[in-house]
């Protein structure tokens, strides 16, 4: 088995006032249908990267974050 | 799925094809009992989903009932062809004059059920129909209309059968159809089909299977015949290919992608959507390709899962290449289909350039499905371009391969 990536297609980048802030990782871990993001004991968020390339682009993430704070990105642009 | 020949014998004679007195037993007891019902010789019959019974000893005769005993005990401790049986048919020996072969199978190419006939009964059919071409009659018939009489009439006639034979095989012919109409069979066969000395004819040997897909419009005779949800009763065991694609379709909820059968070509399929599948496999076998695999992909499997089926499918010995094909147009998300047979390759370190011979999805999500194409160096195709075609260029591209 090939050691490649475990997101070769979509990775996901979010402010860190934004990660660090639970009120905001909870809706964010309600929002993604794929389990991109996780709640940490803290509360704080975290991103499952195993579930990155299961992204199907529908932007609730984006949309449940203050603007400009989530960034979804297309790996392969 | 396929009907043990006592299951398929009880389906004839209920739908009033005459059959001999015979009893579908479990152990050596019984098989006295019903011998002594009888009243006279009896053949006991293993009741196994194989062929070679005969060979194997499956078949044997008994003159008492205690002979019968002693058969049906070590007819029922008896492995043939790796099946154990599940029980032992006890029928009346009978006084036959003449053997014949009746049957109703799917034709795959005219998709119409075809009766058959043939004179030459007690034999395989497709031996007769090699050997003996002139012995064997053939005649369409819908599937949606009630099998008209005179059809079975001019099936049986092509065999030079005529006057009271033809009148009373005729019925029987006429109603086998109806059967395999009725019960969404894919075959269904009586052979032999007997003339008895007393001049009676009697079904002495059935054979069906059902359309799979149908078990739930035919529960009620399923369960008449005691036949369990769980009981697969495929034509052979899946092989560990096919066992591992359930489990990556069972890996989540999301869409579909397994229900493989293994071939032994070289051309891995990774195919699917409303029909396509059939579709593109059959077209893939047109153009002289080998497929190494059937499979359905589609309902939006997540890419873990069209990963997981095209790592299966790329994995499996002597598979040079896939083609990654849907029909006319899909639902299914191709960016997701195109992220998962990409990784795929990536993951098993080939170059998903080369080891895609084409990519065929039109539909939701397609512009994006095709920059990541495009990225990776992976020939696709749209609508534009025909299954057939698409098909076509895979095979091409993989005979340039094996040249």
């Amino acid at each position: 088995m090939n050691t490649v990536a475990e997101n070769l297609f979509i990775d996901v980048k979010v402010d860190a006032a934004v990660a660090a802030d639970p009120a905001v990782a909870k809706k964010l871990v309600e929002a993604c249908p794929v389990d991109i993001f996780a709640a940490k004991d803290d509360g704080t968020l975290d991103i499952v990267t195993k579930n990155l390339d299961e992204c199907v682009l529908c932007n609730l993430c984006v949309d449940a974050a203050p603007a400009g704070t989530v960034d979804v990105i297309k790996l392969y642009e | 799925m396929r009907f043990f020949e006592y299951e398929s014998r009880e389906i004839v004679k209920r739908e009033g094809i005459p059959v001999t007195d015979f009893g579908f037993v479990t152990s050596a007891d019984e098989a006295r009992e019903v011998a002594e019902r009888i009243g006279g010789p009896t053949v006991i019959k293993s009741q196994v989903l194989t062929g070679g019974r005969m060979k194997a000893g499956g078949v044997q005769f008994a003159d008492t009932p205690e002979e019968a005993a002693k058969h049906a005990e070590d007819i029922l401790k008896l492995e043939i062809n790796g099946h154990m049986p599940r029980g032992v048919l006890v029928d009346p020996k009978a006084a036959v004059k003449q053997e014949y072969y009746a049957g109703v199978v799917w034709d795959g190419i005219r998709k119409k059920p075809v009766m058959l006939f043939s004179d030459m009964g007690g034999i395989d059919i497709e031996e007769v129909a090699e050997k003996h071409p002139d012995h064997v009659g053939r005649g369409h018939l819908s599937n949606l209309m009630d099998p008209p009489e005179f059809r079975a009439k001019e099936v049986i006639a092509q065999t030079g059968v005529t006057g009271r034979q033809l009148q009373r095989l005729t019925p029987i012919l006429a109603q086998l159809a109806r059967v395999f109409v009725k019960y969404d069979m894919t075959l269904a066969e009586i052979n032999p089909l007997v003339e008895l000395e007393d001049g009676t004819f009697v079904a002495l040997d059935a054979h069906m299977d059902m359309e799979n897909e149908a078990r739930p419009r035919q529960k009620a005779i399923l369960k008449d015949l005691g036949v369990g949800d769980e009981e697969t009763r495929e034509a052979r065991e899946a092989t560990p290919f096919e066992i591992a694609g359930e489990e990556v379709d069972a890996m989540d909820h999301r869409g579909v992608a397994g229900n493989v059968t293994e071939f032994d070509g070289n051309l891995g399929l990774v195919i699917g959507a409303g029909g396509g599948s059939l579709t593109l496999f059959d077209a893939v076998r047109k153009y002289g390709g080998e497929p190494a695999n059937y499979c359905e992909i589609g309902g939006n499997p997540s890419v873990a899962k069209a990963c997981g089926l095209a790592k299966l499918v790329l994995s499996k010995p002597g598979v040079d290449k896939i083609a990654v094909m849907m029909s006319i147009v899909s639902n299914t998300r191709v960016d997701i289909v195109a992220r998962g047979v990409i990784k795929a390759c990536l993951e098993l370190g080939f170059d998903p350039a080369e080891k895609i011979a084409i990519f065929r999805i039109p539909g939701a999500w397609e512009d994006e499905g095709y920059k990541i194409l495009e990225k990776y160096g992976v020939e696709y195709c749209d609508r534009s371009v025909s299954m057939h075609e698409a098909a076509k260029r895979a095979v091409e591209k993989i005979q340039g391969v094996a040249a």
